[in-house]
Parts: C-alpha cells; structure tokens; sequence
C-alpha cells in the first residue's frame, strides 16, 4: 500500500515539476516581451488611425484621447463605439470612429471612419472583415480603390437618398456579385455621420477613458 | 528501448517517408486553414518546426524522468508551453504576421503530429536525433504547407508570395512575384475547397512519383540484381 502511495506522489512531484518549469519559463518570456508587445499594439492603432486622418492635422496623442459610447438607436447595436479625439492646440479638429456593422454578409464588418469638425469625410477604411474573398472584400483598400469614394463626402454631399448603393438608388458603386456588404459600408458611414451631426460638440467634451484595458481595436 | 536510427534516416523519413501533411495525413487543420499564400503557410511552417524541435528536445531530456503513466499530460504541458512562449515571441517581434496567422498559433497545440513525434519518437532515443526528427518533421510539414499555399495562390490570385513584407520587413516587398498579369482571380482555389482539392492533388502526385520509383528500381533490379544491395 505504503509503495503505491509512494509511487502516486513521485508521479504528482514530477508532473507538478514540469508544470513549474513551463510555467515559470512562460512568465519570463510575458515578462521580456510585454512592453513590446504593448508597443506594437498601440503601433498598429496608431498606423490605422492615420491612414484615416492624415497625421499632420493634430497634434494630441490621438490613440489616448478616446471615450466610449454605445446607442442602439443610431447605430442599430449596442456594441462600443470608441471615438477617438484629434485636437489641434487644444482646438477640436476631427473625430475618427470605430465601429462594427452587423449588415455584411458575414459577421461584423469593423469600420474606422474619420470626419473633420465641418462634418466632412477624411477617410474611411475597413480593418477586418469576414466577407467572401473575390466577392466582398473589394472594401478592402488593398483590393480597389473604392473605400475612397467617401472622402469628401459629408451628410449633405449626396442627399440623404444619394447615400446608398447604385441599386437602390446611390450614388455608391456595388460590386460584381456583392451588394451587401457595399450597402453595409454605405449605411454605417452615414449613420456615422448622423451621429456625428446630432452629437459633435458632446463628443470632443467628454473625459477620456483610462487606457490599459480593453484594448481590443 | 529500440534501436536509434541513423541521422541520414531520420531526416528522410520526416521530410518525405513519412511526411506529416501528405503520408501522415496529421494536422490537417492548419494544413487546410492557412494555405491560402505561400507566406501564410511558411509562417506557420515555420513556427510547427520550432514548437516540434523544442518540444522533442525537452521530452527527450526528461525522458528518464516521465514515467509511462504521466507522460502524456507532461507532452502536453511542454508543447502548450513551448506554443505559448512562441505565440508571445511571435507578438512581439512579427506582430504583423501574427495578426493573419493568430487564431491558428494555439491550435499548434493540437496538431496531433507533435505529440505523435514526442510519443513515438523523443521519448525513446537521445536528445541530438530527437532534435534532427522534429527538424526533419517540420521541415517536412512546412514544405507542404508552401507548396499548397503556392499551388492556390498561383491559381487564385496569379501571383507568389505576396504579403511578404509581413515576414521579411521592407525587403519584403520586392519578393512579390505576379506569375499571371491580369488575373480575374480563381474564387475556389483561394476558398476552403481548394484546400482540399489542392492536398488532393499533392497526395496523388506524390504517389505517382513514389511508384514510379519504385517500378524503375525493380526493373534495374531485374536486370543486375548485384547493383542493388
């Protein structure tokens, strides 16, 4: 009985052993790599967010001076929305949205869309997506210029009914095969922009969020 | 304990005797998952060859030590570590990389081909030809998986290795090579299916040649039976 036992608790000693070596091994390298890591992170929102808003229009750290929302009514789910502010000498200069559409044809489309304070588009783009490739993912700006179409554009720049695809009566192209997800763009930009009329000056005053949390993009 | 097989031996049999992606048939997953561009592939080639040469390595240093009735969950923390510290490795220094080849990181972990090698292969024989099977093994996985992404990269987007940048930086960008101008783009080679229509092809290709060799070396045999020994 006695060597049973004996045996059972060298197995437990050298499993646990293991264990500790796999996991102390993996606390030093979390240790080594997690300033990297976080640096990278903020690199790749940071690149993001200036293909939207050219970098020499603010000077705030952008990817910092972010808040939150969630409006089921202007955005059609009440997932987060995060804002992010750019200022210029403290002057409010532009708002850069990102957001999910729930319209693809499949799953979430996420959207980064940048608006100057007189409500007009700087840029819009497409950061991650699960529509058909060859048919969907000409959003995507490695694949056609399209995504473009909406710079310059603002609320009344179509009208309210030029802000839809050619086949509903847009002024929007739709691809050979893929109407979806081009409608879904168009809606969620305008909603944006909807959103951006009705909430400008509210959206530059609010405090913004402590980062180092939910840093999900 | 069986007897260690010649280095020459071990490696030919990972690379090719029995190669995991087209003989084994193990880690189909990420063999079918990843394989849309050469570089996808070679990406995650490459980081089933370290985890397979790390993980052999420990297990056949410990195998004194892992007595028969611990050993599997041993393999797997070692594995789970080792795709771990990798994954983080990965984040930091290829974040760009990681970002395509993310979800399919962890699942290294599954793949059953690196618990098949630990068990079958480290636990029984000394640290320098455990090193050279997870090598071979790997190399023999991640040469499938760049032939695959090749063969449906080529045909659904007329190009090779595009996204380069993502693994070689800014040198990168000069290694794209478009094979086919103009291509409208092939939709099924680039999907799922082409993954399995693609391993399909790979297999039977495979197989031709092995039996062709086999056919020519019986005739060479039948007419000098001393000039093979």
């Amino acid at each position: 009985m006695t060597s049973v036992a004996a045996n059972m608790l060298r197995s437990a000693v050298l499993l646990a052993l293991v264990a500790v070596i796999g996991t102390s091994l993996l606390a030093g390298i979390h240790a080594l790599t997690r300033e990297r890591i976080e640096d990278q992170e903020r690199r790749v929102v940071l690149e993001q967010l200036n293909q939207v808003l050219p970098p020499g229009e603010y000077d705030n750290a952008l990817h910092e001076d972010v808040i939150e929302i969630r409006d089921i009514v202007s955005f059609g789910h009440d997932k987060a929305v995060r804002v992010y502010r750019a200022r210029l000498q403290g002057r409010p200069m532009a708002l850069v949205m990102n957001l999910v559409t729930a319209d693809g044809y499949n799953g979430d489309i996420r959207l980064l869309v940048a608006i100057r304070e007189d409500g007009e588009i700087a840029g819009v783009r497409v950061i991650s997506h699960h529509e058909t490739p060859g048919l969907g993912d000409p959003v995507e700006l490695e694949r056609s210029d399209w995504i473009l179409g909406f710079n310059g554009r603002s609320l009344n720049n179509p009208t309210d009914l030029g802000w839809a695809v050619q086949r509903d009566g847009g002024i929007f192209s739709q691809f050979t095969g893929a109407t979806v997800t081009p409608r879904a763009v168009v809606e969620a930009v305008q909603r944006v922009l909807q959103y951006f009329s009705k909430n400008q000056e509210i959206l530059f005053e609010l405090p913004a969020i402590e980062e180092g949390h939910d840093q999900n993009p | 304990m069986t007897r260690t097989p010649e280095l020459k031996t071990i490696f030919m049999d990972g690379l090719w005797h029995q190669n995991t992606g087209l003989v084994v048939l193990l880690g189909l997953c990420p063999l079918l998952a990843v394989t849309g561009t050469v570089i996808n592939g070679l990406g995650l080639g490459l980081a089933t060859m370290l985890t397979l040469m790390a993980s052999n390595l420990s297990v056949s240093l410990l195998r004194g030590l892992l007595r028969p009735e611990i050993r599997i969950p041993a393999y797997v923390l070692i594995i789970a570590s080792v795709v771990t510290a990798l994954e983080l490795l990965m984040q930091a220094w290829m974040h760009d990389l990681y970002r395509i080849l993310g979800i399919f990181i962890p699942l290294i972990v599954t793949n059953c081909a690196i618990i098949g090698r630990a068990e079958a292969f480290a636990s029984r024989n000394q640290p320098v030809p455990a090193l050279v099977d997870g090598f071979a093994t790997g190399l023999g996985f991640c040469l499938t998986l760049v032939l695959l992404g090749a063969l449906r990269e080529i045909t659904g987007r007329g190009a090779l290795f595009a996204d380069a940048h993502l693994m070689f930086g800014s040198l990168g960008d000069k290694l794209t090579i478009t094979v086919i101008p103009d291509h409208p783009g092939f939709l099924l080679a680039i999907l799922p299916p082409g993954a399995f229509i693609g391993l399909g092809l790979l297999i039977a290709a495979r197989n031709w040649w092995q039996a062709r060799r086999a056919e020519s070396v019986h005739v060479a045999a039948v007419a000098s039976p001393q000039a093979v020994t």
